[in-house]
């Protein structure tokens, strides 16, 4: 059906896979330690960013990890505040950013500033920059994961025994926010705010069925997630479909598949 | 005002000799303020206050090696913060924990339920964090008679098996001190009686030192040397027998606890005669740590 492929086409097929296999280790963490809500105000946070880099004339992925690493930081005093549940507190996070960011976005106003191409991304119009960013950002990010593997799978755990055992849970803690927020930041151009987490959440979600350890639940989420990609970006190439929902959609397909099989097998 | 009736409760916790007078037993913590010389951990006066109350007031403990040392107390008595203060996770408003450098601990939590969206088996889970010879987690399970559980999910385990991979998971540390908090808890009787009594072996085989914490009084006494009850400040500490004899206890847990301690009472000095097995009790504690 394809032709030798377009520079466009093989950017995106590059870039997608690229964040895939990223994704993959931290979208397990982020499963394992219950944070899908916290990634999700971090992305939205994103648009903070973009309003910012924007006013401030500064690169757009920069400033969107300026924004999601602030974004940390309140998350991290909302969870010390013990008035309302953390999943309470992050639903008025979670909307408060959206709402704020789309509001930064009208008020930075930007010679032509498509804010779809924010909320969903537009994975065929990755440039060779946004490449530098997924790949250099991206072996950064998996060399620090891999560095702390044990400890922030000790902390999702229990974080007492690992604390008690000698682990620093902040430090651990602030270090994994960060490489989410860079590559909430990085995946944002590429498959929009809206559907950021799903990249990350989706997969792991998909592979914890077929996995009886950590790293093969990682192996499995890569795995998963790299298929679905071409599959998806197949998918809109050959019906015009919009690339990042078409990618998400035949991760949200194998998930359902893994989690049906799961529940019979428990049943 | 709440000071000052608050420094009298500290008092009473670890007073001065001449204070004693109205506290019979209570001769445990009346040893000098400054740390006991071979303890595997030391605390003195610790305090430690959240959300306006004094949580922790005033509380010395110590911990020897071969001595299993039961915190007991009500619920919100400051049992699981007191552990974390000796594990080092919180720290204290005031006071100081001594922890010789040759002081290894393992720690066994009170709640540990793993998350199901975490795949772990047994066996992965006690090599995690450092390097395991595969032949010392397979003993380590043995050790604890868990040793089936091995290629099992930690999330599907049961109370009774949880408590004792954890426990397995603690002596791969080659700890010198035992600290857990509430190993029975998520455990029926009959369970709670045989990890009692593991915990029991594991001092007799390796001397450990064992810091226990419990709300249930009657098992847990039958192993133990030292018996601390907190209720945010030590209300009294001793052997068991005399800690259940101090009117402060009576108030604390009622008839009820009273009474199932001396149901425990005639079953210990039952056994006791028949085993003739000798055990390094001392009728004082205070004494027997002097000599």
């Amino acid at each position: 059906m394809l032709s030798w492929p377009e520079p466009f086409v093989l950017r995106a097929f590059l870039a997608a896979v690229g964040l895939a296999l990223i994704a993959a280790p931290l979208g397990c963490i982020v499963v394992w330690r219950r944070m899908s809500y916290v990634g999700e105000t971090l992305a939205q946070a994103g648009l903070l960013g973009v309003a910012l880099g924007l006013a401030l004339h500064i690169d757009l992925t920069l400033a969107v990890v300026i924004a999601a690493v602030a974004a940390v930081g309140v998350l991290t005093m909302l969870g010390r505040q013990r008035v309302v549940p953390l999943d309470s507190a992050l639903g008025l996070t979670h909307h408060a950013t959206l709402a704020l960011g789309i509001v930064a976005i009208a008020l930075a106003k930007g010679p032509g500033i498509d804010l779809m191409s924010y909320l969903f991304g537009d994975v065929f119009a990755v440039t060779s920059t946004d490449l530098i960013w997924v790949y250099a950002g991206g072996a950064v990010v998996l060399a620090a994961i891999f560095y702390l593997w044990e400890p922030l799978v000790r902390l999702s755990l229990h974080e007492d025994l690992a604390t008690a055992e000698g682990l620093n849970p902040r430090l651990t803690r602030a270090a994994f926010d960060l490489l989410l927020a860079v590559v909430i930041a990085v995946a944002m151009k590429i498959v929009g705010i809206l559907l950021v987490m799903a990249f990350l959440v989706v997969p792991a979600v998909a592979a914890r069925p077929l996995s009886g350890t950590p790293a093969r639940m990682v192996l499995l989420a890569a795995a998963i997630a790299v298929t679905s990609t071409i599959f998806g970006l197949w998918l809109s190439l050959s019906s015009d479909l919009p690339g990042g929902p078409s990618i998400v959609i035949a991760m949200c397909t194998v998930a359902a598949i893994s989690l049906l099989a799961g529940s019979f097998r428990q049943g | 005002m709440e000071r000052s009736s608050l420094s009298l409760s500290q008092q009473t916790g670890h007073a001065s000799p001449p204070a004693t007078a109205g506290c019979g037993h209570d001769h445990a913590q009346n040893h000098d303020a400054a740390p006991v010389a071979n303890a595997l951990i030391s605390a003195r006066g610790l305090w430690l206050r959240r959300g306006g109350r004094d949580v922790i007031a005033g509380v010395d403990l110590d911990v020897l090696p071969g001595e299993i040392v039961t915190l007991i107390g009500p619920n919100g008595a400051g049992k699981t913060t007191l552990v974390r203060l000796v594990l080092g996770i919180d720290k204290p408003d005031r006071g100081e924990i001594i922890r010789p450098v040759s002081t290894r601990i393992g720690y066994v939590p009170q709640r540990f339920e793993v998350d199901a969206a975490i795949p772990m088996t047994v066996e992965g889970f006690l090599a995690l964090g450092w390097p395991v010879p595969a032949k010392d987690i397979a003993k380590a399970l043995d050790d604890v008679g868990a040793r089936r559980t091995a290629h099992q999910q930690l999330s599907k385990l049961s109370g009774g098996e949880t408590q004792r991979v954890l426990i397995a998971r603690a002596l791969l540390r080659r700890p010198n001190l035992l600290i857990l908090d509430e190993p029975a808890s998520g455990v029926d009787f009959a369970g709670e009686a045989e990890l009692y009594e593991l915990v029991g072996k594991l001092r007799d085989e390796r001397h450990l030192g064992i810091l226990l914490v419990s709300h249930d009084l009657h098992v847990v006494m039958a192993k133990s040397d030292r018996v601390i009850c907190l209720n945010g400040h030590v209300c009294c500490s001793g052997e068991p027998e005399h800690v259940s004899q101090h009117t402060e206890y009576a108030r604390i847990f009622g008839p009820k606890g009273a009474s199932s301690l001396s149901v425990y009472r005639h079953h210990h000095d039952h056994a006791h005669d028949l085993a003739g097995e000798p055990k390094p009790l001392v009728p004082d504690d205070s004494d027997g740590r002097g000599s």
